[in-house]
């Protein structure tokens, strides 16, 4: 049976993409699935430095789109996992370099390997985004409670929506005591300016910057709280109705506690 | 201390205004996004106000306006003439006293009983949370805007 | 004959006095999100409140937030696209400052595409901006395709943004490469968070400027206070006295020439209240 090929977007350019992208690729490989994980950001690629791959890549996407390499020689196995590959994107070429039949061609292929084909997609709404979303069938669309990146990835599900895909949402960077406090939007407010289904919610953590620097996904730290919110979203992913964890606290009580929190 | 107490009593900080602005905004990309979506309303607006009155369909204008905290559609929808109350025939509008009057230019279709009056201007005031409802065209004898709610 | 009509021109010029042209300056980043919008905007309300006439471009069409990040996302009329296409004068494009005089937005398009902009028309725009105001601010698109090129068109001067992270500091790098010789860029360090570089867990001011080898503009800390300044669409710049404000001043006069030390946030030692946090094993958010 042929994978499940899912974009991740957003639109705005930072919001988490490629950690996501990472992590939850990770996650499911965990969980004992196939994963192939492909970097569609020709030009500005940084998947395989998320996950500590930088010094492993021969080949790349562009090269295999030329026929200039096998599939097989250009995916990068992550030996931490028993089945986690990526593709790196190339990093000399521009967005324009391969073609939306090459790109599909591409997943194609991998999607006969794996369980799960996740495409990390480029910031912006142009042809790179226009390549990484033809090849999916599904979308989870990424976005930070703010303005500008909520504005964006509307942009990007009235794109997505007109092909009729399934699209879920990720909330990422939340801060919950910016919310008890007013100043920042809820996830109720995301999604009910957003309109589209609720994948997951990640909490803002410094962490993450350390993992990054490190090239190690964070869901592969034991005991962290991001690794059980990942493994919480891969089950949703999976079709499993996993209740989400109660950030927002308005009550009073909530707000008697939010106020007198310190540090 | 009144940040405290703010966030004690739970005083809608910015995130409140982020929402409002977020959702006028969407709102203005959206319109801005589908052209069609705008000529489908114009039709359909005009098609229901011809029921009560003649339209000048050619110079219709639909612009989008921010009131407070609402998107409002500002159509001005030129009126060409009015039915007899009685649904006898056409019956133009009378002139509005405060429109600047336009020059009596003789009509060769019109009957040569009725001097040709300027069209009258009626301007409707739509807000977003309204369905669409065309009222009942009471003759603009002011500028203010009629069946405005 | 000719050589007659020639001379009076020729005084007419000499005497008239040379308008200076206003500067041009692009920010750019390749990586999205690390604050160019947020930068230029701030920026351009400094620099407008010493006095300057400022004019803040934003070239990314069709996803634009520079007007939602200044609160002007209601009285955007018309944009970039409609200039460069010729359906509204500059005149009408161009929208005031909420809070600031001498600041002016000219808007992306929303619906259109980045592929729209002809750059020489872009080039051309910027040009005669330069004739009108003392600067010009173009807040570049992520990526370093047509969009880059169209923001970077007209510019000569260009500023990149760059957070302490590695994807961030690794697109830089990919940018200023791509800049090229016509430019020599200016860094702004932008979300440093001086508690985890203490804690080795972020990257430094040098460690970001070791690679990256660029003159330093200056450094802004990554504050709460942002998230909620873009909620209500005001720039921080307008509060002198918080850091953050305050920093965007001082790059505001260097850039203006004012011989003025980099801003670097106030990081140097640990608060008590730090030490006894970490002591007693909590965590900052």
């Amino acid at each position: 049976m042929s994978a499940r090929r899912i974009v991740v977007t957003s639109g705005k350019g930072g919001v988490g993409k490629t950690t996501t992208t990472a992590n939850l690729g990770a996650t499911l490989a965990i969980r004992g699935k196939r994963v192939i994980l492909i970097d569609a950001d020709i030009g500005l690629r940084n998947l395989d430095l998320v996950l500590g791959l930088e010094k492993r890549i021969v080949f790349d996407l562009v090269e295999v789109a030329e026929g200039r390499c096998q599939l097989r020689q250009a995916l990068i196995r992550d030996k931490r996992f028993e089945s986690l590959s990526v593709l790196p994107a190339a990093q000399t070429r521009e967005k324009d370099a391969i073609s939306l039949e090459q790109f599909r061609a591409i997943v194609d292929l991998a999607a006969e390997q794996a369980d799960y084909v996740l495409i990390d997609c480029p910031a912006g709404i142009e042809a790179g985004f226009r390549n990484a979303v033809g090849g999916a069938d599904e979308a989870i669309v990424v976005t930070t409670p703010e303005v500008s990146a909520i504005r964006d990835a509307d942009r990007v599900v009235g794109k997505i929506a007109h092909d009729r895909k399934p699209i879920r949402l990720i909330v990422n960077r939340l801060r919950p005591e910016m919310v008890r406090s007013g100043d920042m939007l809820s996830v109720e407010d995301v999604c009910e300016v957003l309109s589209v289904e609720l994948l997951g919610v990640v909490p803002d953590d410094e962490e993450v910057i350390d993992t990054t620097n490190r090239g190690e996904p964070i869901a592969l730290r034991e005991g962290g709280r991001l690794r059980a919110i990942y493994d919480k979203i891969a089950r949703r992913l999976e079709g499993e109705m996993v209740p989400f964890t109660n950030f927002d606290n308005t009550s009073l009580f909530g707000r008697l506690i939010g106020a007198l929190k310190v540090g | 201390m009144i940040d405290f107490l703010r966030r004690l009593f739970g005083q809608p900080g910015s995130s409140a205004t982020a929402k409002d602005r977020l959702r006028l905004v969407l709102m203005t990309d959206h319109l801005e996004l589908a052209p069609e979506m705008i000529e489908a309303m114009k039709r359909d607006l005009v098609d229901v106000i011809s029921r009560h009155v003649e339209v000048d369909r050619e110079r219709i204008e639909v612009n989008f306006e921010r009131q407070d905290s609402a998107l409002a559609m500002l159509a001005n929808i030129p009126i060409l003439s009015v039915n007899r109350p009685n649904g006898n025939g056409a019956h133009a509008a009378p002139e509005p006293p405060k429109e600047t009057p336009e020059p009596m230019a003789a009509a060769a279709a019109e009957p040569p009983t009725e001097a040709k009056k300027p069209p009258v201007r009626k301007r409707r005031r739509k807000s977003s949370k309204k369905a669409a409802a065309a009222k009942g065209a009471a003759p603009a004898a002011t500028p203010a805007p009629a069946g405005a709610s | 004959m000719s050589q007659i009509q020639s001379v009076p021109q020729e005084i007419e010029a000499a005497a008239a006095p040379a308008k200076a042209l206003g500067r041009a300056i692009v920010l750019t980043s390749g990586k999205g999100g690390v604050g160019k919008t947020t930068t230029t905007a701030n920026l351009g309300t400094a620099l407008a409140q010493r006095g300057a006439k400022v004019v803040l471009v934003d070239a990314d069409v069709g996803l634009r937030n520079l007007d939602i990040v200044l609160g002007l996302e209601s009285r955007v009329k018309h944009h970039l696209l409609d200039v460069l296409e010729e359906q509204c004068s500059l005149d009408d494009a161009l929208v005031a400052g909420k809070h600031t005089e001498t600041l002016f937005l000219l808007a992306a398009a929303q619906s259109r595409e980045k592929d729209d902009v002809e750059t020489h028309k872009m080039k051309e725009l910027v040009a005669s901006l330069r004739e009108r105001f003392d600067y010009v601010l173009i807040d570049c698109p992520a990526g370093i395709e047509l969009g880059f090129r169209n923001a970077v068109a007209g510019a000569d001067e260009a500023i990149v943004v760059c957070t302490p992270e590695v994807s961030a500091v690794r697109d830089v790098d990919r940018v200023v490469g791509l800049l090229g010789n016509r430019f020599r860029p200016q860094l702004v360090i932008n979300r440093l968070r001086p508690a985890l570089v203490r804690k080795g867990k972020m990257l430094s001011v040098d460690d970001v400027n070791g690679i990256l080898r660029l003159p330093l503009l200056g450094v802004i800390a990554d504050e709460p206070e942002i998230i909620v300044t873009t909620n209500r669409g005001e720039p921080l710049a307008l509060q002198r006295n918080t850091p953050t404000g305050a920093a965007y001043h001082a790059i505001a006069a260097r850039i203006a020439g004012d011989d003025v030390p980099a801003p670097m946030p106030a990081s140097s030692k640990p608060s008590l209240f730090e030490r006894v946090g970490e002591f007693l094993g909590g965590k900052r958010a």
